[in-house]
């Protein structure tokens, strides 16, 4: 766009300048301490330069002086610390490819309630925030308080609400408490309708169209060559899922439909998109668990716990779809108890880096709308 | 009340100051009430239900927020200039109370009885602009000169169609003061201007649609002036922190808070005068007197108070743009439109 330069009343032409501001990293929209130096032309944004690290906790190297494969869970707990299930679960994916060990079905099952249960929790945290990145508060609340119902859910479960080392290699710390399925159930019953009240204030909401339809698109190409996964590349209309297209724990097993992101507002990949992808996901989640919570077998969660995890020297990648996208754990066993190396590829790094690509030209307001619609955690995008 | 002063203190300078700072004791109880009310409207529409400690349901929770303030440090930044940077709350309030001045409470009671009042309210409500650049500007902080810079836009646009709005009442009555358009609206409800003014009923049924647009125009561009969700940009928390008060702390910042709910009140305040019969009672001449009249003026202006802070809790916010777009394209031609409309509908 080409921006005149206004001239004074002596007829001079004025000056006018870029300005760099900085956005972050106390910043209310980056969701944690990302910092963007933002180079802006009056509220336009020009270029967007994230600068990471400000969470960083060196969680690679603390891997590789773990004396068991198992210290490394509460770890990746604090990776993504809003799905902490789903990051459990990939590192055991990962570690349990490198035993070579079968796991008892009871596992695979509770394993995939909890982590769709997480993702429900983490999506709800995405809406919600959303909201507030738009300036509607209220519709923040709302999904807490839902999400708040999941985290007692687990509490039952393993005693922990946000980071729960539940998920452990070859089995699971607990079983599930009696009353369990009966308390999901209700809890599937009175969500579905508390969704739809989310969906009604916010998704559908005149203003909330206005400000995130056609807004950040991330076309099809570019959301491939960036290496985006999970609901950000979903938006952009490419048909991907790991839990389907690379199937692990028994997902297979299940029902359900990947959701892809169609433009119904706007164009395809635009921000509402992006949001609407995780509103539909949490729909497919529930899904899932109610078949799930049904056809569980009967067994024992910890038979097959190795007592000694030493895996012969060799490497591994076990990956999942976690509700951030594709998350991966790449392991490097020398033979000795303790990794020798771990590698995380996390969802949130990769999908950020799309950011300055698909933010370049527009207002300062629209680039808090895309930063919200990405759905970073800073805790992942520095580890 | 003009006349009972006088009575007591007698006719001087004391008088003009007693009845220039009769408004204030106005101000401050209602900032209370109105800070107690949001948080607990607030807290219903979202599930939860504020504080119940302080008091019975949390009633001293405003005072104690007062007095958390008072206590603040009072910073003022290094970089900060900091004659303007002090001035501007100040000059923010004062805009806003002086509105008050004309604001006419009561049959018998308003500060001052100018013939010129809606003129001067739309004059002195944009004085607030000058003090919000001077904070934004002063505060040397590049969000906060976004946050002032965007409000100065906001303002000065949604003046526009508040003053082609007034302009339409002006056209009515024949007069610019607030008084004699309320008057003009008093004998109960169906001669309030939103149902067609005290008219022949073929020249209301007319006038009816066009107040009701006419109401729509002044209310949305009211929350526009009181920087209010869906209009809150120029201190979108999300986007720019906290706007142009973003450098301030202690009685500064309660001061741009005070201003901004006593302007809250002003603008419902020049709804219900224009458009709900000001201080008259919906029922003629029951329940009315000078007393009943203060009532009915400030319960009228605290529903239109109520219903700002709902939408302020329900909606979104738009972006920049769109809220110029709102203003220009949208409000300003709609009540060019109503104002001719009107103006033939009187002629005729």
């Amino acid at each position: 766009m080409e921006i005149k330069s206004p001239i004074s009343s002596t007829g001079k032409k004025l000056r006018t300048e870029e300005m760099i501001i900085n956005m972050g990293p106390q910043h209310p929209s980056t969701h944690g301490v990302l910092r963007l130096e933002l180079i802006v032309d009056g509220e336009i944004v020009n270029e967007v330069i994230p600068h990471l690290g400000y969470l960083h906790r060196c969680f690679e190297k603390h891997c590789e002086h773990m004396t068991n494969y198992q210290q490394v869970i509460p770890y990746v707990d604090r990776m993504d610390y809003v799905a902490a299930m789903n990051n459990e679960l990939a590192y055991a994916i990962a570690v349990e490819k490198l035993l070579a060990i079968q796991i008892p079905e009871r596992v695979d099952y509770i394993r995939v309630i909890m982590a769709e249960l997480q993702r429900i929790a983490s999506h709800l945290i995405a809406v919600g925030t959303y909201g507030i990145d738009i300036g509607a508060f209220t519709p923040f609340l709302y999904c807490f308080r839902d999400r708040e119902k999941i985290l007692d859910l687990f509490e039952m479960t393993c005693g922990a609400r946000l980071l729960y080392n539940y998920i452990w290699v070859g089995g699971l710390s607990h079983d599930l408490p009696t009353n369990f399925i009966p308390k999901t159930q209700s809890f599937i019953k009175e969500f579905r309708k508390t969704l739809k009240e989310v969906t009604d204030l916010l998704v559908y909401n005149e203003i909330f169209v206005k400000r995130t339809a056609n807004i950040g698109v991330l076309p099809k190409d570019v959301a491939i060559n960036y290496g985006c996964s999970g609901p950000m590349l979903r938006a952009s209309g490419v048909d991907w899922d790991l839990r389907r297209d690379d199937p692990y724990s028994v997902y297979h097993k299940f029902d359900w439909k990947v959701i892809v992101g169609k433009g119904e507002v706007g164009t395809i990949g635009d921000c509402w998109d992006r949001n609407m992808v995780r509103v539909l996901e949490m729909e497919e989640s529930l899904k899932i668990i109610e078949q799930a919570i049904v056809s569980i077998p009967e067994g024992n969660v910890q038979s097959a716990i190795p007592k000694r995890i030493r895996p012969n020297p060799g490497e591994s990648y076990g990956r999942a779809e976690s509700p951030r996208g594709e998350l991966g754990f790449y392991v490097i066993s020398d033979g000795t108890a303790s990794p020798y190396r771990i590698k995380a590829r996390s969802p949130a790094f990769v999908n950020l880096s799309v950011i300055n690509e698909i933010s370049r030209g527009s207002m300062i307001a629209d680039l808090v709308a895309i930063m919200g619609s990405i759905d970073i955690v800073l805790g992942e995008v520095d580890r | 009340m003009e006349q009972f002063l006088i009575e007591i203190f007698g006719d001087g300078v004391l008088i003009n100051i007693l009845m220039a700072a009769l408004p204030l004791l106005f101000i401050l109880p209602y900032a209370l009430v109105t800070i107690y009310l949001e948080m607990k409207i607030a807290a219903h529409i979202q599930d939860r239900v504020a504080y119940m400690v302080t008091g019975w349901h949390g009633v001293l929770q405003p005072f104690a927020d007062i007095l958390k303030l008072l206590q603040k440090e009072d910073i003022t930044p290094a970089a900060a200039n900091k004659i303007l940077f002090n001035i501007a709350p100040f000059l923010v309030f004062v805009g806003t109370y002086a509105s008050f001045a004309v604001l006419p409470f009561s049959s018998h009671y308003a500060g001052s009885n100018l013939d010129l009042g809606l003129l001067y309210i739309v004059a002195v409500s944009a004085l607030v602009v000058i003090g919000l650049l001077m904070a934004g500007w002063a505060s040397n902080n590049k969000w906060s000169l976004f946050g002032a810079m965007r409000s100065a836009a906001q303002i000065i646009s949604y003046e526009i169609p508040t003053a082609f709005v007034i302009l339409t009442i002006v056209m009515i009555v024949g007069s610019m003061n607030l008084q004699k358009v309320t008057e003009m609206q008093s004998g109960g409800i169906g001669n309030w201007f939103i149902f067609g003014g005290p008219f022949i009923l073929s020249k209301k049924l007319l006038l009816i649609p066009l107040m009701i647009v006419l109401f729509v125009i002044q209310y949305v561009a009211s929350m526009a002036e009181v920087n209010r969700t869906p209009f809150d940009i120029p201190e979108a928390e999300s986007e720019l922190v906290q706007g142009y008060n973003t450098e301030y702390s202690g009685m500064k910042f309660a001061l741009f808070y005070l201003a901004e709910y006593a302007n809250l009140f002003v603008v419902s305040a020049l709804t219900v005068v224009l458009f709900f019969g000001g201080w008259s009672s919906p029922f003629g001449d029951f329940l009315s007197g000078p007393f009943w009249n203060a009532f009915w003026f400030v319960t009228k202006g605290m529903v239109f108070v109520s219903v700002n802070i709902w939408l302020r809790w329900t909606l979104p916010r738009l972006r920049v743009d769109q809220l110029m777009y709102i203003s220009w394209k949208v409000l300003t031609p709609f009540a060019i439109f109503c104002m001719i409309a009107v103006g033939f509908i009187l002629v005729w």
